[in-house]
């Protein structure tokens, strides 16, 4: 563990590497019971990385994507897991996918449910203000809570900063891995967007419906977010334009004199 | 420990580093690559041997007494080790050197060159913006993140 129990409520931060990416952690009400809680959450994630991983020959994804294990042989977390993947499915028209490019991969709904899951395991360990990422994507509870979104149009900068209480927030886009998210309707790299963003409370399904709207387009991605209940996207297009829905304003965070939108924002210094 | 510094800095400044980096066969750069105030004093730059394990954390007593420099450690990432080195005036993170990065070709280094100069910039200005997280992360920029606060950590901030 990077960080252990204070004794003065000080933030407690742990950062732990699990699932090729980063796991971070930001405990502002932390007691005794949060750094047992924050190790059982821990040992979750590595067991939810080796149920999971498609990098991972030996997983239970990987066994039952070749047919080496039935379901019903998988860790109980892969049915729940799948069933999850197909409400999304329906839910965005198809456009999100637990099969992309034809082969089992459910990563796209993992991430998120299991940042999600951490929360809630601190949650349960008596939380109520506390931030976890992982990879990007973050779900925070309590707050106040300021996020910035990366802006790929320009390195270096933030494409706004939203502030809250009890958010998820999700980003897709070509700017971290490349063209790595496939139109599920044609198995091709998605172009068109840089990034999407969507706030909504919970991350699995809003990290979910994000990776759902990058492959939608912007067109129709902001359409489509702009009814989704208690969800708001942001959208940098290949240009460089952003384009929100129309709730995605009352996230932002006070920003400098003269901002009227997401565009307008720009970290202090930096121009 | 107090790790109050990492989260208004590198958690903004490491997850906007937006490197096109492929996920090949990489090799380790060497070289220095400094941000920062220009104003502020700066420990001469030197080259780290890639092969060299990660320094200790070493101090470097400069003009003032109160300004000191800290090596990270290196944080391996899929695109290989990135390192950082801290320069500190007081409590005031001064400069940023990211002194290991990774490269493979000259393309990555032209964009390396040209973005982790940014990113410290970043760092540095993300101390009055105040920001906890930041939404659409890389993986070499978590390396910057966690050896910044391996970093931060040995300077006991």
């Amino acid at each position: 563990m990077a960080a252990g129990p204070s004794a003065q409520r000080a933030t407690l931060r742990h950062a732990e590497h699990v699932m090729g990416t980063v796991f971070s952690f930001t405990v502002r009400d932390p007691t005794a019971a949060t750094g047992p809680a924050l190790r059982r959450i821990v040992q979750r994630l590595h067991r939810i990385d080796e149920v999971f991983s498609t990098y991972r020959p030996t997983s239970d994804i990987s066994r039952l994507g070749r047919g080496e294990l039935t379901l019903a042989q998988c860790d109980p977390d892969v049915a729940e897991v799948l069933e999850s993947c197909r409400e999304v499915a329906i839910e965005t028209d198809g456009w999100f996918t637990d099969h992309p490019g034809g082969r089992l991969d459910p990563s796209g709904w993992v991430k998120g449910w299991a940042v999600e899951e951490a929360s809630r395991h601190l949650r349960a360990a008596g939380s109520t203000w506390h931030s976890v990422g992982g990879g990007g994507d973050v779900q925070t509870c309590g707050g106040p809570w300021r996020i910035g979104i990366a802006d790929p149009a320009r390195p270096g900068g933030l494409a706004a900063v939203v502030t809250g209480h009890d958010l998820a927030v999700a980003t897709s886009g070509v700017a971290e891995r490349g063209a790595h998210i496939l139109d599920p309707h044609t198995d091709r790299p998605v172009t068109g967007m840089l990034s999407v963003t969507l706030i909504g409370r919970c991350l699995a399904r809003t990290d979910a419906w994000t990776t759902a709207a990058f492959a939608m387009g912007s067109a129709r991605a902001l359409d489509w977010a702009e009814q989704l209940p208690g969800t708001e996207a942001l959208a940098v297009l290949e240009d460089g334009t952003r384009c929100w829905t129309s709730g995605f304003p009352q996230h932002l965070a006070p920003a400098p004199p003269a901002a009227t939108g997401p565009a307008q924002w720009s970290l202090p210094g930096t121009g | 420990m107090r790790r109050a510094v990492i989260t208004s800095t590198a958690t903004v400044a490491g997850v906007i580093l937006l490197l096109s980096l492929k996920p090949h066969d990489v090799g380790t750069g060497s070289g220095v690559i400094s941000s920062g105030d220009p104003g502020a004093p700066a420990p001469t730059a030197t080259s780290a041997p890639a092969a060299d394990p990660a320094p200790p954390a070493t101090s470097a007593p400069a003009a003032g007494g109160a300004s000191r420099s800290v090596t990270g450690d290196a944080a391996n990432t899929r695109y290989g080790a990135v390192q950082v080195r801290v320069t500190l005036d007081g409590r005031r993170i001064a400069k940023i050197e990211v002194i290991r990065y990774p490269s493979h070709d000259r393309r990555d280094q032209e964009i390396n060159s040209f973005a982790l100069p940014q990113l410290g910039q970043e760092a540095i200005a993300a101390q009055s913006a105040h920001i906890d997280a930041v939404s659409g992360a890389t993986y070499t920029s978590d390396g910057y993140t966690r050896s910044l606060q391996s970093a931060l950590d040995q300077a006991g901030l």
